[in-house]
């Protein structure tokens, strides 16, 4: 029969054109329904619809326009239906006319649609929302989680995670959070902000927290994919070519990190499993963004994750200049995280004992007194400096603290493997 | 246009010492500047001056001597703004000279 596609066709072609294109049409949407809410039904009611038409007809060349059409007429019947239902009644509160022109509309070019996405995307993440709910928000209205599947990948019950995105979404409406791009003298300090959003469910998702699996992968592909869609929107801005290297080039090794069941070290992954693709651009993206002065945190993060993944093996690592990053990093973000991390490549570049006084100086950090790497990078140090006694309370320490299966079951493999 | 309550919160010790006849110059300055946007402004005297009245339960009232909640920073005055949306709603909070910050409330919308 012409036209006729299988079912389970059309179900993958759905599938796919909600992961790359529910921003994009959503966007759209919101444009001509000024509501979030409402733009949300009419876009969740145009690929129910695609489900079953594409069938029909065949999955349409552009899908994201047809979806984007589909939502907007489906928007713009909703408001006629409500607006007759308002004219049904005696007027009691003359309306805003608003700017509803129908066709014109529907019509429209998609030219404007570039913007549309990253003004969803800034008020996702407005900082007059909590950053809980940036991130829930981000999930829900920009990757087109659903509630259930967003609570999942931060391990909260589905309720917590359906009222912190009520909460947001009436915050954004009662305060009248803008919906716009901001203006240039605040556009940094702002994409900052979106990029923490990022960030934060990339490393959710790389290395997640609690539980079973090492890496939640759902959500540090909706990252990678997120700030894919930040660089094609915000092309000239270092500190998003900066997330994107860190990202592709901390991905680029994932095949490697589980040897089997258990977590492998930087020092023992095979090299040759390795992305070298990913690699390659994300190294051309910390050239190109390192020549901005002074480099973002994420640009010299990357700069970090690309000097190890061209490096042919662990001990060919060129310390100095990794120590030499760590420098920098730490000049523009004061982190104890950080601190811990430049310690241990003082240690590989100087020395472990010089590493080991700095660690253990920063033992001493509040922040830091919970922290299992912490611990870890302790016990790793002492145990290369003959101090088998002290490293076996440093790993029983990282072992209680750490909350991540995989890297529990590698921290017991280091202390089972103790000499001494 | 939407209105916002910014209120001020101050310390009141603070407060107390600085406390004189007149406005001080830098509110003065930053009323001026906004003067387009403001609807109403006041500043209040001291917490310890504020008197609280419940409902009871039997129907009547408790008045009380003292503030609803103690804290260390009280309300010390307000302005009733009006603006084009929270960006700049926050763009006019941030001039209000209160040294402490402010907190800005949206004011609800009620029909008719």
């Amino acid at each position: 029969m012409p036209g006729q596609v299988a079912s389970a066709e059309v179900a993958a072609a759905v599938a796919d054109a909600h992961r790359s294109q529910w921003a994009f049409v959503l966007a759209a949407t919101v444009r001509i329904t000024g509501n979030i809410d409402a733009a949300e039904e009419a876009v969740q009611d145009a690929y129910a619809s695609a489900l079953e038409t594409w069938g029909d007809r065949g999955v349409p060349e552009n899908p994201g326009a047809w979806l984007t059409t589909v939502a907007r007429r489906r928007a713009l019947d909703m408001h006629r239906r409500a607006a007759t239902a308002r004219r049904a009644l005696p007027k009691l509160v003359e309306q805003d006319p608003g700017a509803f022109d129908a066709e014109a509309i529907v019509e429209e070019a998609t030219d404007g649609i570039r913007d549309d996405r990253l003004r969803l995307i800034f008020t996702c993440c407005h900082p007059a929302l909590g950053f809980d709910a940036q991130v829930a928000l981000t999930l829900r209205l920009v990757c087109g989680l659903s509630t259930a599947d967003a609570a999942r990948a931060f391990l909260v019950p589905e309720p917590t995670m359906a009222a912190r995105i009520t909460r947001a979404k009436k915050k954004i409406q009662a305060a009248h959070i803008p919906y716009r791009v901001p203006d240039a003298s605040e556009l940094g300090e702002r994409v900052n902000g979106v990029l923490a959003v990022v960030y934060l469910m990339y490393t959710t998702g790389h290395t997640a927290p609690s539980g079973a699996n090492l890496m939640r992968r759902d959500l540090a592909e909706r990252a990678y994919e997120l700030a894919r869609m930040l660089r094609q929107l915000l092309p000239t801005d270092p500190a998003v070519a900066g997330l994107l290297a860190l990202i592709l080039l901390t991905d680029a090794r994932r095949n490697a990190r589980l040897d089997g069941p258990d977590l492998a070290l930087l020092s023992e992954q095979d090299r040759s499993r390795w992305d070298r693709s990913a690699i390659a651009e994300g190294a051309a993206l910390v050239r190109e963004a390192l020549s901005r002065r002074p480099p973002h945190r994420f640009v010299l993060m990357a700069a970090i994750a690309a000097v190890h993944d061209e490096s042919a093996s662990w001990s060919e690592t060129d310390w100095d200049e990794i120590l030499g990053l760590y420098d920098l990093l730490v000049d523009t973000w004061t982190s104890p995280v950080v601190q811990l991390n430049r310690a241990i490549a003082l240690g590989f570049a100087r020395g472990f004992a010089a590493g080991l006084a700095v660690l253990d100086d920063l033992s001493a950090d509040p922040q830091l007194a919970r922290y299992p790497y912490l611990a870890a990078a302790r016990a790793d140090f002492l145990t290369r400096l003959g101090r088998f006694q002290d490293a076996r309370l440093a790993y029983e320490e990282a072992i209680v603290l750490t909350e991540n299966e995989a890297e529990r079951t590698f921290l017991k493999r280091r202390l089972a493997g103790l000499a001494g | 246009m939407s209105k916002y309550l910014i209120l001020i919160f101050q310390d009141e010790a603070k407060a107390a010492q600085a406390e004189g006849e007149s406005i001080s110059t830098s509110y003065q300055e930053f009323m001026q500047h906004r003067s387009s946007s403001l609807l109403a402004g006041a500043a209040l005297e001291v917490s310890t001056t504020a008197t609280s009245v419940r409902p009871d339960d039997a129907g009547g009232f408790v008045v009380t001597d003292g503030p609803f909640a103690e804290s260390k920073e009280a309300l010390g005055g307000y302005f009733l703004i009006e603006a084009a949306d929270l960006d700049e709603a926050l763009q006019i909070a941030k001039e209000v000279p209160s040294g402490t910050g402010v907190e800005v409330r949206p004011v609800r919308v009620v029909s008719p």
